[in-house]
């Protein structure tokens, strides 16, 4: 937090937290309760620049400061461009950053690893891959026994209904179940943290709908952290126990939101609403300077206060 | 079916014509065969196992030495891909070596390795590889990226990254180079095999010009189409739809 203010936290209560308790299924190793001294992932003073086309050196992220807690469903909400996608390349390992350091439990990270799975807003499913092929091949990569990789694979894929669809190919799929696939995926390598990067952002209402309830099901089963990009409020306020609000370019944390609503929640809860308004009315400041930018020659259409999420 | 009506009116049309001239005797016989005497030839050859062994010993041939294209095209093109530097340097020097008909290496295939069998498959290699090489490189740009950070991203790294995520990766961008490449090896394989008596079909062609056999050439000729077709119509169009269907692509045409 070099050069933003210490945000202001002030929790969105409405009602008691009824946070259902990660409970281990069968197959799950149970996970050992947080640890008290280290958190599931910690960023400490991450930056990040880059060099635009026009040789100009620019910043994408600056002293990013986030701690998650084990089981915690974290989601990081800004403008297009504040550099969140990005940021979750870098907890996956996928990228570097110019400074600071990434920890897991305490240890920095070195390079991608099967602790923390990335789900792409484009699935990335692999194509010429069955379904059951897919789910598999985190667990074949690691080297895990063939009959121990299909057992598991049922499971996950009955865990997202989709146990029917193991011979299918990823092109039969409606854009729902290639996601679904694409986190039974990421569960079947047994990762601590889901990174999930706009999942949900190129599906229709009613199938996102769907999915948001089925995630919630399967962190509550599960018990996995999870960090959660996305552009959409509403999304990250039914969805995540805290919001991380950026600010656009260079991406700074803006200002968190811990979100104490029960679950489990809806998208058209008045509650949700009340609370997104809270974080759409700061993050609308950041919108009108990405609008700035791209518009900065031509008329700029502001959005005024009271637009909802 | 109005297709196939159209094929059998095309080839009926050639093979009345190609009688009618042939039985008009313009030309002597050892110039202009019937259709008749090359069907002799092509039973007479096939009788006496001469085009057996010449198939069986250019078929190998060219899998050696297509094999060896595509095994070697394959890190060349991924190494010039994944290498700035390479890719500068090499990427340009391999499409200007493409303008060069691969036959130019038979001389230096000869000093190098004598005359026999590895100086055609050096001249097989060399006339296929830069398809492959271009070919592989292009799939490996083409290729979305997201492939290989999903496979980084669930555990593969080194030779398994290669192998199991971006190889089949880039399959659909490479095949129509790898199709180009055998098309050149094929090529290649029967230049050089009329160069030089080795037995193969190319040589077979040759011994028809020798003796004065127009029916045996254009035999040989039919014969090499054919292979050619074959391999073409049956492996490559077979792993096209291959990935066709895993894939969803639309078919090509």
């Amino acid at each position: 937090m070099s050069t933003q203010s210490v945000p202001r936290q002030f929790p969105i209560a409405v009602g008691s937290s009824t946070r259902p308790q990660p409970g281990p299924i069968a197959l799950d190793q149970p996970r050992p309760a947080a640890s008290v001294e280290f958190p599931k992932v910690s960023l400490n003073e991450i930056c990040l620049g880059y060099r635009a086309q026009s040789g100009e050196r620019l910043i994408a992220l600056d002293h990013i400061n986030l701690e998650v807690r084990a089981g915690e469903f974290l989601c990081i909400v800004g403008p297009s461009g504040c550099g969140k996608s990005t940021l979750l390349h870098l907890i996956a390992g996928l990228n570097s950053q110019t400074s600071g350091q990434i920890l897991v439990d305490g240890n920095p990270i070195q390079g991608p690893g099967t602790d923390r799975i990335l789900i792409f807003q484009d699935h990335g499913l692999f194509p010429w891959l069955t379904v059951g092929q897919n789910v598999e091949f985190g667990m074949k990569m690691k080297g895990v026994p063939k009959a121990e990789r299909r057992e598991k694979t049922q499971h996950y894929l009955r865990l997202v209904h989709l146990g029917k669809f193991e011979n299918s190919y990823i092109h039969q799929l409606s854009g729902g179940m290639r996601q679904r696939v694409a986190i039974a995926r990421a569960l079947a390598t047994e990762p601590d943290v889901l990174l999930m990067d706009e999942p949900f952002a190129s599906l229709d209402a009613q199938t996102r709908d769907l999915l948001h309830d089925e995630l919630e099901r399967i962190w509550s089963q599960t018990g996995r952290t999870i960090i959660f990009v996305t552009h959409n409020v509403r999304e990250a306020v039914r969805l995540g126990d805290r919001v991380v609000l950026l600010t656009f370019r260079p991406g700074r944390v803006k200002n968190e939101f811990p979100v104490e609503l029960p679950r489990p929640r809806s998208l058209e809860d008045p509650t949700v609403a009340l609370a997104a308004r809270a974080v759409l009315d700061e993050l609308r400041d950041e919108i009108n300077r990405s609008l700035d930018a791209e518009y900065s020659a031509g008329v700029k259409p502001h959005i005024q206060p009271g637009v909802s999420a | 079916m109005k297709r196939a009506l159209r094929y059998i009116i095309f080839y009926a049309g050639l093979f009345g014509l190609w009688t009618l001239l042939a039985e008009l005797k313009i030309w002597p016989p050892y110039l202009f065969p019937t259709p008749w005497g090359v069907a002799e030839s092509l039973y007479a050859g096939f009788v006496d196992h001469t085009y057996w062994i010449a198939i069986r010993v250019s078929m190998q041939r060219v899998l050696i030495g297509y094999g060896i294209s595509v095994l070697l095209g394959m890190i060349l093109g991924l190494g010039v891909a994944s290498n700035k530097f390479l890719e500068e340097t090499m990427g340009g020097l391999l499409v200007s070596l493409q303008s060069l008909p691969s036959i130019c290496w038979w001389p230096l295939a000869l000093l190098w390795f004598g005359l026999n069998q590895n100086a055609i498959l050096f001249v097989v290699v060399m006339g296929s590889l830069l398809s492959v090489t271009l070919a592989m490189e292009d799939g490996r740009k083409q290729m979305p990226k997201i492939f290989g950070q999903a496979g980084r991203n669930l555990g593969a790294k080194g030779f398994k990254l290669f192998w199991y995520v971006l190889l089949p990766a880039s399959l659909p961008f490479i095949v129509s180079g790898l199709k180009q490449g055998w098309a050149f090896a094929w090529r290649s394989l029967i230049t050089a095999e009329m160069l030089y008596l080795s037995l193969g079909l190319g040589q077979v062609l040759m011994m028809g010009r020798d003796l004065n056999d127009m029916s045996a050439v254009l035999a040989v000729m039919l014969l090499i189409i054919a292979l050619g077709y074959i391999v073409d119509g049956v492996v490559f169009k077979g792993m096209e739809r291959h990935l066709q269907n895993k894939w969803g692509l639309a078919p090509a045409n």
